[in-house]
């Protein structure tokens, strides 16, 4: 299979048909998704007539964008008009959005064509794509393993080759984790940067949507798809973005990099030696690399865990069964409200809720969420510290490549601490990126992470494109990899 | 409290009025914010609470806000949004956004005509909930088999205006509310129409023992929906709260619901019975932050105040009003007639007659929207005072002119078969009359001026009206004689 931007120049040229590719990618999926059970809902109909449009504006002389003919896997908390969005969970079983998201029609105007919706833990609640209400997602490299979570049927599909792209969304890590364990590019930008009109929220003030892909320079051709204003979204920058695909091919001489211990010690010796390697690999490349200590990262992960529960709690209150999808019957109101939401929602989602609405509820409000909200500002005060010194940090993405199913499903710290290293970009609303490098003892993929200052995405991408440049053998295969 | 039977009490009355805002759209998007359509047609994503939507603040919605802020001399601030969380049908996303500590509009005063200043504690900005129509079993709550959800309310824009517990009676709370709906009106910002709910009163009311200083335990009284709903409200509660203290029982701090058939309180729900409502910041909205720039813009395009334009009026009386003449000027400025009044007076009218017949004949028609230009309104109050109209006449000729918005008040007049009467058939008219009254002649002759209604009243119905009452009375004056 090749890349999005091969195959776009190619239908843009007229030498490819998108439908072809379209027909090519359904195939995959239909031959192959039985298994990895990346997708909950493929919409085949839908993407050939779309595929259609797009040969009927090449044969027009037209340009239908830069994602021309670009098969696309939608995580499903982003609306999709007409057609079912889930959540992965048995509460909005049934919804069909009566809008798009703003990036649904981004990547419509780009010419991509979107294929199918994803599995996703419930709400995106999770590491490990287990909590999906319709069954958990299968790591395409062992099937016996997890792909990561939240975003785990977009990372499984991007790596599975079903699609060249797909997008998820990062809370607190949901796209760059699956991403490493699955062996992909996986980037969250900046806060703000990618509309959040339409992704259905779990936490509003770290949510972001952002690109999966095989390598970092359609990563970085989707992301620009995605970045701009959107007037539906009150927290997007009204800054216009630079594209960053021209800034690729600048490399990273003299750059000041980072690596924080931090984001390292807690992760397993095979997983510290690659961001090891990696970091070697910059200096090789002309970097400055220093080590950068920042002991607040330490305290992101519970300040995170109380204050996306909290804002969760509120954004799912509006699944009372009143309006749409799943409605239990109750003698009132308040039993219908109970009964709809016992039977609509999992554990963890349930867990979460509980442990959000206690940091809000009076007397414990400011032990918890206001005291969460101050250790947030305190790790932003030290990015701000660390960015004085160097221009990036450099550290893993997840402490371990792929655990095996239901490892860790009865353990939600355990759990929990598969984002100690992705959180801090989340809270700060600063962009971050996974780039697969190596493997680890066990022959999986292993990422290492990148984290940037608001707003240098372009950075991140060239940074990106040395690490997959010097990348040593045992990572994935070109080109996806058969399950 | 230590107080028994024969304690002089006082009450202790804070108001909370939330009022709908008269802007095109919604708060948070773009639906029409209407009232009275069909259920569920001014609905988006955004209102209906759907997943994925999100809220973008509406800033003519907020510029009305920040005249409501002007108007009660309150501080503009830089404010934020937040998420009030509760269960409720009714209610689009389980939770509603509103601002909590750090509201708009803070620290105001509004004066009542009896010279009460009452301080503003707030005014902030939030949205409204969607409507519930209960079916089956009567309408009501507990009894309803199903209820129904109307959401085209949900979303539109409130500011809910607190005041401090400075008023003292249900007289002073009505005088409050009215004051404050004119101020409503005056500044655009709101029809504040109570009987459609675009006005909505909540009364905290306590009681204490007069020339205390410490607060009673308070309630808080909700569905008072009229300015006599409220005033009868609080007097009951008061007496409530009294009776309870004076049998030695204590008042328990609750939410009582004003059953206005009934004329009592009821116990909604303890204070232990409360939501925790949960309160965070939004982090679907950015801080708003009105620049100075903004706010002068604001106060620059404000005009006066009801208070100020009744001011004006008396001014326009030569300082001092009767009481009749204040009720007048009230319901003049009440429905925006002042304008017109002061048109005429300065195309020379007599400022009491103007004031009567806005405030009466004009005032009767306004509330079906029929509207007078000045000139004309002028013109005919011309023609009134200088006797070319009577009373009768004029009103008939006024409430013509109303019919048709405007006109020629002589062509209107002549058009009816008015003409004045002139003086020699007056005079023969009030002859016949005081000939066919012999006795009441000679009364009058002594002294009993109340006569003159007598008389006049029988010269109009001889002329069919077309006499004017003033000349009646002064050529009653010259028969009679100087006075002895």
């Amino acid at each position: 299979m090749s890349s999005a931007r091969a195959l776009a120049a190619a239908v843009r040229a007229g030498e490819r048909s998108a439908r072809e590719a379209t027909e090519g990618a359904l195939d995959a999926v239909a031959a192959r998704d039985g298994v990895l059970h990346a997708f909950l809902s493929v919409q085949g109909d839908e993407a050939l007539a779309r595929a259609d449009e797009v040969d009927a504006i090449v044969a027009r002389g037209g340009d239908p964008g830069p994602l021309a003919g670009v098969a696309l896997a939608l995580k499903d908390n982003l609306c999709t008009r007409g057609t079912p969005t889930t959540c992965g969970s048995k509460i909005l079983q049934g919804w069909c959005p009566p809008y798009d998201a703003t990036v649904v029609g981004l990547l419509q105007g780009a010419g991509a064509i979107p294929l199918g919706k994803t599995n996703m833990d419930e709400f995106a609640m999770g590491s490990s794509t287990e909590n999906s209400a319709f069954g958990p997602t299968r790591n395409p490299h062992d099937t016996g393993r997890v792909p990561g979570g939240s975003s785990g049927g977009t990372a499984a599909a991007v790596a599975a080759g079903f699609t060249p792209l797909g997008l998820g969304s990062d809370t607190g890590g949901s796209i760059r984790q699956p991403a490493a364990l699955c062996g992909v590019v996986g980037m969250k930008p900046t806060y703000g940067r990618v509309s959040r009109y339409g992704l259905v929220a779990f936490a509003s003030s770290l949510d972001q949507i952002g690109p999966f892909a095989a390598d970092v320079e359609d990563a970085a051709l989707l992301f620009d798809v995605l970045a701009g204003h959107d007037p539906l979204d009150s927290t997007s920058l009204s800054s216009v973005p630079e594209p960053t695909v021209d800034a690729l091919e600048r490399g990273v001489d003299g750059v000041r990099v980072g690596v924080c211990p931090d984001l390292i010690e807690g992760c397993a010796a095979d997983v510290a030696a690659r961001v090891g390697e990696a970091a070697e690999a910059l200096a090789g490349a002309g970097a400055r690399v220093e080590e950068i200590r920042i002991p607040e990262f330490a305290y992101g992960l519970s300040a995170y865990y109380l204050i996306a529960p909290a804002e969760a709690s509120s954004n799912l209150a509006r699944y009372d069964g009143v309006r749409y999808g799943l409605r239990v019957d109750g003698e009132d109101a308040a039993a219908m409200n109970t009964a709809t939401r016992t039977a609509g929602f999992g554990a963890e989602v349930k867990r979460r809720i509980m442990l959000g609405t206690y940091a809000l509820s009076a007397g414990y409000y400011d032990a918890y969420y206001a005291q969460a909200q101050r250790v947030r500002t305190l790790v932003m005060q030290a990015f701000e510290r660390a960015y004085c010194s160097v221009d990036l940090l450099l550290g893993a993405t997840a402490p371990t490549t792929a655990f095996a199913l239901g490892a860790k499903v009865d353990d939600p710290l355990s759990m929990y601490m598969n984002d100690i290293c992705t959180i801090p970009s989340n809270l700060a609303g600063h962009p971050a990126i996974s780039v697969p490098f190596g493997g680890g003892d066990d022959g999986l993929p292993v990422g290492v992470q990148v984290l940037a200052p608001a707003l240098e995405e372009a950075l991140l991408f060239r940074v990106a494109r040395v690490l997959q440049e010097a990348a040593p053998p045992g990572g994935p295969p070109e080109g996806g990899v058969a399950a | 409290m230590s107080a028994g039977a024969g304690t002089n009490w006082e009450m202790v009355i804070g108001l909370e009025v939330h009022c709908e805002l008269a802007s095109a759209t919604k708060l948070f998007c773009g639906c029409r914010n209407a009232f009275g359509d069909e259920p569920n047609v001014n609905v988006c994503p955004v209102c209906l609470g759907l997943p994925g939507s999100l809220p973008v603040l509406n800033e003519h919605a907020v510029e009305l806000a920040m005249r409501i802020g002007t108007a009660l001399h309150c501080d503009i601030r830089p404010s934020t949004f937040a998420r009030k969380n509760y269960f409720y049908p009714d209610q689009a996303k389980d939770y509603q956004i509103s601002q909590y500590d750090q509201p708009l509009n803070v620290g105001g005063w509004l004066n009542l005509p009896d010279g009460t200043r009452v301080g503003i504690t707030r005014a902030h900005v939030e949205e409204d909930t969607g409507k519930l129509t209960h079916v089956g079993g009567g309408g009501r709550i507990h009894s309803a088999r199903h209820a129904l959800v109307d959401y085209n309310r949900s979303g539109v824009p409130l500011v809910e205006i607190v005041s401090e517990p400075d008023i003292r009676s249900a007289a002073q709370a009505r005088a409050y509310a009215a004051e404050l709906r004119g101020i409503l009106v005056a500044t655009g910002a709101s029809d504040g129409r109570m009987e459609e709910g675009s006005m909505r009163v909540d009364a905290n009311v306590s009681v204490r023992p007069a020339g205390s200083d410490a607060l009673g335990t308070r309630c808080e009284i909700k569905n008072l929906n009229s300015l006599r709903s409220l005033g009868r409200g609080i007097e009951y509660e008061a007496a409530r709260q009294i009776a309870l203290i004076e049998a030695g029982e204590k008042v328990a701090q609750e939410t009582r619901h004003w059953d206005e058939a009934a004329g009592r309180t009821d116990s909604m729900r303890s204070k232990e019975e409360a939501n925790d409502y949960r309160y965070f910041p939004e982090p679907d909205l950015v801080p708003l932050v009105p620049s100075a720039d903004w706010q002068a813009r604001v106060r620059a395009a404000m005009g006066p105040m009801p208070a100020d334009r009744r001011a004006g009026l008396v001014d326009a009386l030569g300082g001092a009003a009767s009481e009749a003449e204040g009720e007048q000027i009230r319901a003049v400025v009440d429905l925006g007639l002042d304008a017109l009044v002061t048109a005429a007076v300065d195309a020379g009218a007599p400022v009491a007659l103007a004031l009567a017949r806005a405030a009466n004949e004009v005032a009767a028609q306004s509330g079906a929207g029929l509207v007078l230009p000045a000139d004309s309104f002028a013109a005919l109050l011309a023609l009134e005072s200088g006797g070319r109209l009577s009373a009768t006449q004029s009103k008939a000729v006024l409430a013509a002119l109303l019919d048709r918005g405007g006109g020629d008040p002589s062509a209107v007049a002549e058009e009816m078969g008015y003409e004045a009467l002139g003086a020699d058939a007056l005079a023969a008219t009030v002859a016949e009359v005081i000939a066919a009254h012999p006795g009441e002649w000679t009364r009058y002759v002594q002294g009993d001026d109340k006569l003159t209604g007598v008389f006049t009243g029988a010269v109009m119905k001889a002329t069919s009206g077309k006499a004017n009452g003033k000349e009646v009375a002064a050529e009653l004056r010259r028969l009679r004689g100087p006075a002895s």
